[in-house]
């Protein structure tokens, strides 16, 4: 036995090689992404329990020769031409562990399901109590157009543009589904950005609240909110998905899940099903949306001009959709004579519960007595219906 | 997809939504009136159907002035409540006598 050749057989067969072969530079800027990824979920708290799933993801999946995701055996799947044209058994006869755990993406599994959890830990009360605040919701639909619009004239294509403007509506599960539906492609990045700037609002929104609202504005005490009776909290689900679901059909999967959680919320006697919706199936399922999603960042289509694009657009949606928000709650302060808050407005991103907190705070540093948590949370889950509708329209207009 | 088309597309998309939120806040709010309609009031018993009062109530403690009632207290002694309702009005810069705490409750964890 030469162990020389053996050695060198060991190596030349190792991930490291993979580094030196022809592009093997851009796994290791990808690998050092993935470790900025993981210090920003880690040590910064960005949305943890996405982010280092993604970001281990995005670290497997650009080591060389781990074959755990092939991107090549899903683009087979996509394409008409090919003989394995939406195979699933394809890629479980060839594909890697990631590649499994894939499916439950591209099969829009997961989204749907992460929906039920969010459903089950969602109180719609504050929304049934004052109804109007949908309107804030809808109104912070505003930049998922104005960035679709945006990407247009960057020269994407349109299930390009609609997958790039969902991110404005702050909303992880409805972006990957719909840009599942329409730009599988892009799925890492826009992922990624999404995530990423619902983590950041905090940081992102405040300035844009201050900065389009006055004191007197921001000052304002809101009225507190009538008693939500348990029979409304059951109606309202049902109510809802019946009428979204009728109106725009293409919102079943997101709008029927949300709603289905809410339900097992409300009813009183689904708690075990709620219990689980919202622990072990959102903690099981977030865990392989999240690592799977990270390994669609292979290098050779994440190291784009187009990433940076849709990094870019991905930040205007989130501003033009805070914008649209809190114009509308401007609307609605002056309709109601003072009574409303424009600031609820910003909350109207759906991003829950952190965009209804950055109202609260903001409010309560212009008047210490202030308090909108629960008058936010109304737009706030308003957002989330408004955001699922807005990727309603547009699956339905680019998917066929 | 040209320019005018993703113009019209994005203005069609928020219209849209807009549409949508406007018919669920109809179909809220009607749902909402039907049922709080249906919801028995909580009236106070008219004055002829109190039955009468003992012979000799004991007389009320006067209360201090701007108190908005009585407090319940869950597993909370009264030190403790008072200790909390201070904290909770130095907090919010607020007097104590212009809050109003319903009830206080100590939650156990699981």
């Amino acid at each position: 036995m030469d162990i020389l050749e053996t050695l060198k057989g060991l190596w030349m067969e190792s991930g490291f090689m993979g580094f030196f072969a022809a592009g093997g530079w851009k796994n290791l800027i990808m690998i050092a992404v993935a470790l900025v990824l993981l210090y920003l979920g880690i040590k910064k708290k960005f949305e943890p329990l996405l982010l280092v799933g993604i970001a281990f993801g995005c670290l497997l999946t650009n080591l060389p020769g781990a074959g755990l995701y092939h991107m090549e055996l899903w683009d087979e799947f996509l394409n008409e031409a090919s003989p394995y044209y939406h195979s699933y058994g394809h890629i479980m006869q060839e594909g890697g562990l990631i590649d499994y755990l894939y499916i439950g993406v591209k099969a829009g599994l997961y989204p749907s399901l992460i929906f039920i959890g969010v459903g089950a830990m969602t109180d719609f009360g504050p929304l049934i109590a004052n109804p109007k605040s949908f309107f804030l919701g809808a109104a912070a639909q505003f930049g998922v157009f104005f960035a679709f619009f945006g990407a247009i004239l960057l020269g994407f294509n349109g299930n390009e543009a609609a997958s790039i403007g969902i991110i404005g509506g702050a909303d992880g599960p409805t972006a990957i589904l719909t840009c599942m539906l329409l730009a599988p492609a892009l799925l890492g990045p826009i992922a990624i950005a999404a995530y990423s700037y619902m983590a950041l609002i905090p940081m992102i929104q405040p300035p844009i609240m201050r900065a389009l609202t006055t004191e007197k504005e921001r000052s304002v005490k809101m009225e507190q909110l009538r008693e939500v009776s348990k029979t409304e909290k059951i109606v309202f689900p049902i109510l809802v998905a019946g009428f979204v679901i009728l109106l725009l059909p293409s919102t079943a999967p997101l709008i029927g899940c949300l709603m289905f959680g809410n339900l097992l919320r409300e009813t009183g006697v689904t708690e075990r099903l709620s219990d689980v919706a919202q622990n072990a199936l959102m903690n099981i399922v977030t865990l392989f949306l999240g690592i799977s999603v990270g390994a669609t960042t292979v290098a050779s289509r994440f190291l784009t001009l187009n990433t940076l694009k849709i990094v870019a657009l991905g930040l205007l949606a989130f501003c033009f959709s805070t914008v649209g928000g809190l114009l509308v709650g401007k609307l609605m302060y002056k309709l109601s004579g003072g009574k409303i808050n424009p600031l609820i407005g910003a909350a109207g991103v759906s991003a829950v519960p952190m965009a209804a907190r950055v109202a609260q705070v903001e409010g309560q540093k212009a008047n210490p007595g202030n308090f909108l948590l629960m008058h936010a949370m109304g737009p706030n889950v308003a957002g989330v219906i408004g955001s699922a509708i807005a990727a309603g329209f547009l699956i339905k207009v680019f998917g066929g | 997809m040209n320019i005018p088309d993703a113009l019209v597309t994005a203005v069609m998309g928020w219209a849209v939504v807009f549409l949508g939120i406007a018919l669920l806040v109809l179909l809220v709010a009607a749902a909402g009136r039907i049922m709080t309609a249906k919801r028995p009031e909580r009236t106070l018993p008219r004055p002829e159907t109190v039955p009468a009062a003992p012979a000799a109530p004991a007389p009320r403690k006067p209360e201090a002035p701007g108190t908005a009632g009585d407090l319940m207290l869950y597993d909370t002694p009264d030190r403790d409540a008072a200790m909390i309702m201070a904290i909770v009005a130095d907090e919010l810069k607020i007097p104590l006598n212009e809050l109003r705490f319903i009830s206080i409750r100590e939650v156990h964890k699981k």
